[in-house]
Order: C-alpha cells, then structure tokens, then sequence
C-alpha cells in the first residue's frame, strides 16, 4: 500500500512536469469552454421561442465523456512504455515492490490526474447555475460527475494495462483509443440487430453512463460496471507486467 | 568459510529455443569480489536479472543471502542493489529527488539523509539539484551505483560498471567498488579484462552460457605479466613432493595440475627455468614426457577460453584443481 502510493504520487508529479500533459489539459479545458459558450448561445436562441426552455448541465457532462475518450490514452500511453523502453523498469521490478502495487500506483496518479481535470470543470455547472432560472438541477450534478469519475478510472485502468503492452507511447496510446473506441459502440451494432444480444449491450461502455448517470440516476449496476472494468484494467495490467517477466 | 551470500545451482536460462545460461554454479561469499568476465551476449546480463529477481530461471535455483530468487522474490530485492547495464534514471528528476524516490520505494528508512550520504559518496552532492537530463555520462554512471548502494544492499549486482566513463572517473568508480566490498559481496561484470584483474578476489570467465573457467586474479595476473608458460608431460601421476621442489625453484611463480600427469608452471617474467624443470622432474624419478613453452597472455586465454575453440574452452573448463605457488 505503502508503496503504491509513492509511485502513484510520482506519477501524478510527473504530470506537472510534462508539457504535453498540460497540452492535453489545455485543450481539455478549452474544447469544453467553446462547447459550453456555443450551447449557453443555442439555449439562449432557444428561450426566445419555447419561454421556460433552460439548459440542464448535460450541456457540459455530455462532451466530456468524448473528450475522455480522447485524452485518456494520451495520458495513460506513458505509464509503463517509457518505463519499458528507457529501462527504468529494471529499476521497478526489482525494488521490493509488488507487481500490482506498480500497476495500481501508476493507474492512480494517472486516475488522479484525470479526476482533478475534470473537477476543474464543476466551475461550468456553477457558471450555469447563475445563468438559468430556477438554478440546475444539483443531483444530476453529482450523478455526472460521479458517473465521470467512474468512467476515468475505467479508462485509465485499461490504459494502463495496454501502456504495459507496448514500448512505444505511440503504439500504446492508439492502441489504448481502439479498445476505447470499440467499447463505447459496442452497443451500437446490438441494438441493431434486436434485442438479443444484451450481452453486447451490458459491455457497452457509453449506455451505462448516458441512460442513468448522466440523467441523475444513481444505478448500482452502472456503479459495478465501471468498477469491474477498473479492477479487469488493473488485473490485465498486473498480468502483463508479470509476464514480462517471463519472456 | 562463511555460508555464501550468492549461491547458484544448475541455473539455466532459455528464451525460446535459444540458451542463454546453460547450468551455472558458482557461490560469492560476503565481503568478496566475484568478477563476470565474458564477450557481449555471453550471458552475463541474463544471469544478473536472474539474480536480482528481475526474471525468473527456465530451470536451477539461485539464492541470495539464504532467499530463493523466485520463491523470495521480495525478500531478495530488498538485499540486492543493482545497476543495469542502461543505467535507467529518471530524467525528469533532479539528482536527490531520483535518489528519494528510489530510497522511499526500497523503504530507506531516514531516507534524506541517507541520499546525501551517498551522494558524498559518489561526489554528486554538488550536483544534488540539476536535472539528471543534464548530467554526463560519468556522472549517470555514479548516480545509478548511488542509486544502488542507497539501501546498503548485502549483495551488489553491478552490469559493466565502468563502462563509457573517462580515465579518472574509471579510477574513481573502480575505487568505489572495492570499497563497498569490503562490506557487501559485489558481483560485477566486465569485458575488461585487466578491471577483473585489479578489481575481483576470484573471476568466473563465461561464454555461450557457460562457465568456461574460474581464476583468482593471482593468477590471471600471473598469466597476463607474460612469465613462461611451461607445459610438462610426465609418466604416472604427480606427487606432493615434486610439486613441493618445482614451487620452491628459484623464477617459478606458479604451479598447477590440470591432470594428474600434466604440470603447467608459470615462470616470472624474463627468467628461463626449464632446464632447472627438467633437471627436478628427472631427479624425482618421474619420467618426463613433454616439456613445452606456451607463452600467453591473458587476452590470449580469454580469447582461446571462449573462442570458437572448443578443446581448448573444455580443457580449461575441466581444470578444477588449481593450486597457487
């Protein structure tokens, strides 16, 4: 435990060091801004027409999933690849440290990283708040974001598993943007082809989060979802970095 | 003496079907230097991952204060302290930042004092600010055996120790090491040939994954000054006495036995002792077969050790019974 909480706070540090890290923040920060002034432009056309019409904060929790989706794997590529490929992770593997106790600590500064971007966005629901009468619904709020939050850690869980694949960022961060990609339409070709398949649907990363959290409902089985991917993410990653070891 | 500190039984190594370490043996005891001597892709690297539990053995076992490699593994990295051959740092990092974070996760404890301790050590205390990007590369050398010695390991792993550095910083770093193993057991590998010499109580020489030959540097050194070296054949099997009289000739160095009937003698350098041989062993009622000159110096042996020459590496292979003069 001890451990994993040096190398997660390494890593979070790390992040404060990158100037790429602060790129993907920045671009972050600033897509959400335009989109939010674009919405808050359309909400306002719109009032004029339909009196009564205010915007509900899924003008800022929707984009935000996507944008995860995007900069997760640039976040999450250099965890164990530049390890890997500058050799430091000689240096890890045999410090009396476990296996997993790397795995969680890199995921965790990567997670937290991740959580404080986007509760640096709670500044557009308080922004809206001002802007809409009667005020935003605050339980959504906190469903989103929770839901969020969740999704971030199943992300970057599996982006530290696949970093752990590769030696190469690069390789590691498309790689990281397929899986991601495949998760979040799994559920289209399902609903496509009928109600059978409600195993794809389950999979599907997206469904999870926009029929319920993003809605303000809390669900226990979207809560489990994502925690299950998170600690799938961290046991593949556990895995993969013990079979490095064999090779 | 002593339990060893490193012991390695039938270690074996394969990566697919290629044989990286082919049943090594061999034990260090505590407060020696064991020098790795090899050509590159000898094995050398392979058997030190093994023995800092950074990968686990196809086959054997190999223990580390008394912890087995695989079964120990945590036990063991927490007694070993190793510089690979990269020299992997954190560039990112300043110098004493590298050393705290490799202090904390080894669980150093009074870890800030103890990174200055070492820094000293290494003479980076000055350096303990700049960017470990910034440093040369003898300083990054110092600071990965800095790094290795931060936990005051029992056993020392060090791959290729001085390599790329200057003249004087090779003095420095080699100076480091016989230090540190005065207290710890070092095991070190190097192509340099004349390095094992100044720096190893005892050399393992290994090619192709295989432990071709095992010397004290006494005499390696002996070989390498470029004495005479004396091959003598005789009939029947060689006694303590005659051993006793060709010691006690005056510009003999060195007598071994790598057969019962065969005698190798390492004369000093510039001195002629084979009529004074010849006159012994006749006089001892040996009937002498062969007496021939072979002069060698080290690089010679290590180059017929582990050439392609293969009576020769089996020969020196299966000499285990080396008495020093």
């Amino acid at each position: 435990m001890h451990t994993t909480w040096i190398i997660a706070r390494r890593e979070f540090g790390r992040y404060f060091a990158t100037p790429a890290a602060y790129a993907v923040a920045f671009l972050f920060l600033l897509v959400l801004g335009i989109l939010f002034y674009a919405n808050i432009e359309a909400s306002a056309m719109r009032s004029f027409m339909m009196p009564g019409y205010a915007p509900g904060v899924e003008i800022i929790i929707n984009p935000m999933t996507t944008l995860l989706v995007f900069i997760v794997p640039v976040l999450t590529m250099r965890l164990l690849a530049e390890e890997q490929r500058s050799g430091t992770i000689e240096l890890l593997l045999t410090a009396p440290v476990r296996d997993a106790a790397i795995i969680v600590g890199k995921w965790l500064g990567s997670f937290l990283f991740v959580a404080v971007l986007i509760l640096l966005t709670l500044l557009y629901p308080l922004a809206l708040n001002q802007l809409v009468q009667p005020g935003i619904d605050w339980g959504q709020v906190a469903s989103g974001f929770t839901g969020l939050l969740l999704m971030a850690a199943a992300l970057t869980a599996l982006g530290t598993a696949i970093s752990a694949l590769f030696s190469n960022q690069i390789a590691a961060a498309i790689a990281s943007l397929a899986v991601f990609l495949a998760l979040w339409l799994i559920g289209y070709p399902a609903s496509a082809g009928g109600g059978a398949s409600s195993v794809w649907q389950y999979l599907d990363f997206s469904s999870h989060f926009y029929d319920t959290l993003a809605r303000g409902i809390f669900d226990t089985r979207d809560i489990i979802y994502y925690l299950s991917v998170t600690a799938l993410g961290l046991f593949l990653g556990t895995v993969i970095l013990e079979m490095r070891r064999w090779r | 003496m002593a339990e060893a500190v490193i012991q390695v039984q039938n270690l074996t190594k394969t990566y697919g079907p290629r044989v990286a370490i082919d049943r090594l043996n061999f034990q260090a005891h505590k407060g020696e230097i064991l020098g790795f001597l090899g050509p590159n892709g000898a094995g050398k690297t392979t058997t030190m991952r093994i023995l800092t539990a950074y990968m686990p053995p196809t086959a054997g076992q190999a223990r580390i204060a008394g912890f087995d490699v695989v079964d120990d593994s945590l036990e063991v990295r927490k007694r070993v302290g190793y510089l690979p051959e990269r020299v992997p740092l954190y560039d990112d990092l300043s110098v004493l930042d590298y050393l705290l974070f490799m202090g904390k996760l080894r669980g150093v404890s009074d870890v800030d004092a103890r990174a200055w301790e070492v820094l000293e050590r290494v003479g980076l205390a000055e350096r303990a600010d700049s960017f470990v990007a910034s440093l040369s590369k003898g300083m990054r050398q110092r600071l990965g055996l800095a790094q290795a010695i931060l936990h005051q390991p029992e056993v020392l792993i060090l791959d290729e120790p001085t390599i790329g550095l200057d003249p004087t910083q090779v003095v420095e770093v080699r100076d480091l090491i016989r230090e540190i193993g005065r207290e710890h057991t070092v095991l070190l590998s190097t192509h340099i040939l004349a390095e094992a010499q100044q720096l190893c109580d005892r050399v393992l020489i290994i090619n192709q994954g295989r432990i071709v030959a095992e010397d004290s540097p006494r005499n390696l050194q002996a070989r390498l000054q470029g004495g005479q070296r004396i091959f003598v054949a005789v009939r029947g099997e060689v006694g303590q006495p005659l051993l006793q009289k060709l010691r006690s000739l005056e510009g003999v160095r060195l007598v071994e036995t790598p057969a019962p009937d065969r005698l190798e003698i390492i004369a000093a350098e510039g001195q002629e002792v084979r009529p004074q041989i010849a006159r012994t062993v006749l006089e001892s009622g040996y009937d002498l077969l062969e007496i021939r000159l072979a002069e060698m110096t080290l690089e010679e042996i290590f180059l017929q050790l582990v050439g392609d020459n293969a009576p020769a590496a089996k020969g020196a292979a299966e000499a285990p019974h080396t008495e020093e003069a």
